[in-house]
């Protein structure tokens, strides 16, 4: 967080079909719907998060990752980030405050690995859903399937990934947590963090550029990563992998389909990180367990099944 | 209705049955037949591309980037969104060499 940059602020996925989606990411994930617009979009969030909305949902023709947005401190962050990324040389583009609603002006860039992301300070604080601001309870009642409690990271796939982490660490502070080194030596994997969690988004190599792998969501408890995994089966969502865990950052994890094939994970606990520790680092002959612990063999839809 | 329809696989030559209903790629799955790759199974992903060379069916919502316009005149879908009126005859269109591998797993 050392140039400002806080955390993942909002992640906006093109949907097909808004109803089916709205069933999956509400009655099943358990986002909390939180505001509509002009446009028909629909504003989500975990029942955690104090910030108005983190995810939109777009109905469009096409599945994926519009774009993937992170909350700096202040307008004044905001402002000198932008000068740094333009001297980066990343094209620019500004959007209005209230453009999404309940969030302040946007500096929005394409990073080398073709992927949108946008910079934001300021969003409307509605609290945590349920809860009072002052003496609040554990948990509020009346959630709903696997009780997301926060967007986490997205994974991305894309090109150049060498220049996308000068991006990120030399303009946005970020620092690199978690890497695969191929034998020649070249980084194919990088999780990359603005706080002490594993990743706050994360990018694999691959040829074309701009692909969305999938959006996460935090659980608490292993257990919860197991009754989700029986909600799953329970509503016949269409399942990718799990539960089982990771060995790059070592999380607890289940993935699956939305309606329109964007990939979703749930996940509970991982490896914390500090800016002072070295990346961890998995080397690509052992992939398999790098990606899944248990199985420890490469898993074909995993890694080529994209939106 | 409880129409059961035949599905071919032309590439493989693989055949199984498909209730009224029921996608392709659901109807494969459900059978333990592996003549297509398995993906999203949400129409988002484009890896169960298929031709229908024979047949009629419908479609549910699939993503623009795989099927465009003129491709789904042309009978190019996505199996997990095909659902069967009739026989089918089929022919798989892996999108990438990587993913074709499936079947052979």
């Amino acid at each position: 967080m050392e140039k400002g940059v806080m955390r993942p602020g909002h992640v906006q996925l093109r949907v097909l079909d808004m109803p089916k989606a709205l069933k999956h990411y509400v009655e099943l994930l358990g986002l909390i719907e939180v505001d509509r617009d002009e446009q028909g979009r629909v504003y989500l969030k975990g029942w955690t998060e104090v910030d108005k909305f983190s995810v939109v949902l777009r109905e469009a023709d096409e599945a994926g990752m519009d774009f993937m947005a992170f909350k700096v401190r202040n307008d004044g962050t905001l402002s000198r980030l932008t000068e740094e990324l333009a001297a980066f040389g990343c094209a620019l583009e500004e959007i209005p405050a209230g453009e999404l609603k309940g969030c302040g002006r946007r500096i929005r860039f394409v990073a080398p690995s073709g992927h949108c992301f946008e910079l934001f300070a300021d969003k409307e604080q509605t609290g945590k859903w349920g809860l009072s601001e002052v003496n609040p309870e554990a948990w509020p009642r009346g959630l709903q399937g696997m009780k997301a409690t926060r967007f986490d990271h997205c994974l991305l796939y894309g090109d150049n990934l060498a220049d996308t982490l000068r991006l990120f660490t030399e303009v946005l502070g970020f620092s690199l947590a978690e890497q695969v080194i191929d034998p020649a030596g070249n980084r194919v994997a990088q999780f990359l963090t603005c706080s002490m969690k594993a990743h706050d988004v994360a990018f694999i190599q691959h040829a074309e550029p701009g692909k969305f792998h999938h959006a996460s969501f935090f659980l608490e408890t292993w257990d919860d990563v197991l009754r989700a995994a029986d909600l799953i089966s329970m509503t016949n969502t269409s399942i990718d992998i799990g539960p089982t865990r990771h060995g790059l950052t070592h999380g607890k994890t289940i993935y699956f389909f939305d309606p329109s094939g964007n990939r979703n994970e749930v996940f509970c606990g991982g490896d914390y990180h500090y800016p002072d520790h070295p990346p961890v680092t998995w080397t690509a002959d052992q992939l398999g367990k790098a990606i899944f612990y248990h199985d420890r063999e490469l898993n074909e839809r995993f890694l080529t099944v994209l939106t | 209705m409880n129409d059961i329809f035949e599905i071919t696989e032309q590439f493989s030559g693989k055949r199984f049955q498909c209730q009224d209903g029921h996608s392709v790629l659901q109807a494969m799955e459900r059978q333990g037949q592996r003549c297509l790759p398995v993906g999203c199974r949400n129409g988002g992903c484009g890896l169960c591309k298929v031709r229908v060379l024979q047949g009629e069916y419908r479609c549910g919502p699939m993503s623009s980037r795989h099927v465009p316009v003129a491709a789904r005149a042309a009978g190019e879908v996505l199996a997990c969104r095909v659902y069967p009126l009739s026989d089918l005859t089929i022919e798989r269109l892996a999108p990438q060499g990587a993913a074709a591998n499936q079947q052979q797993q």
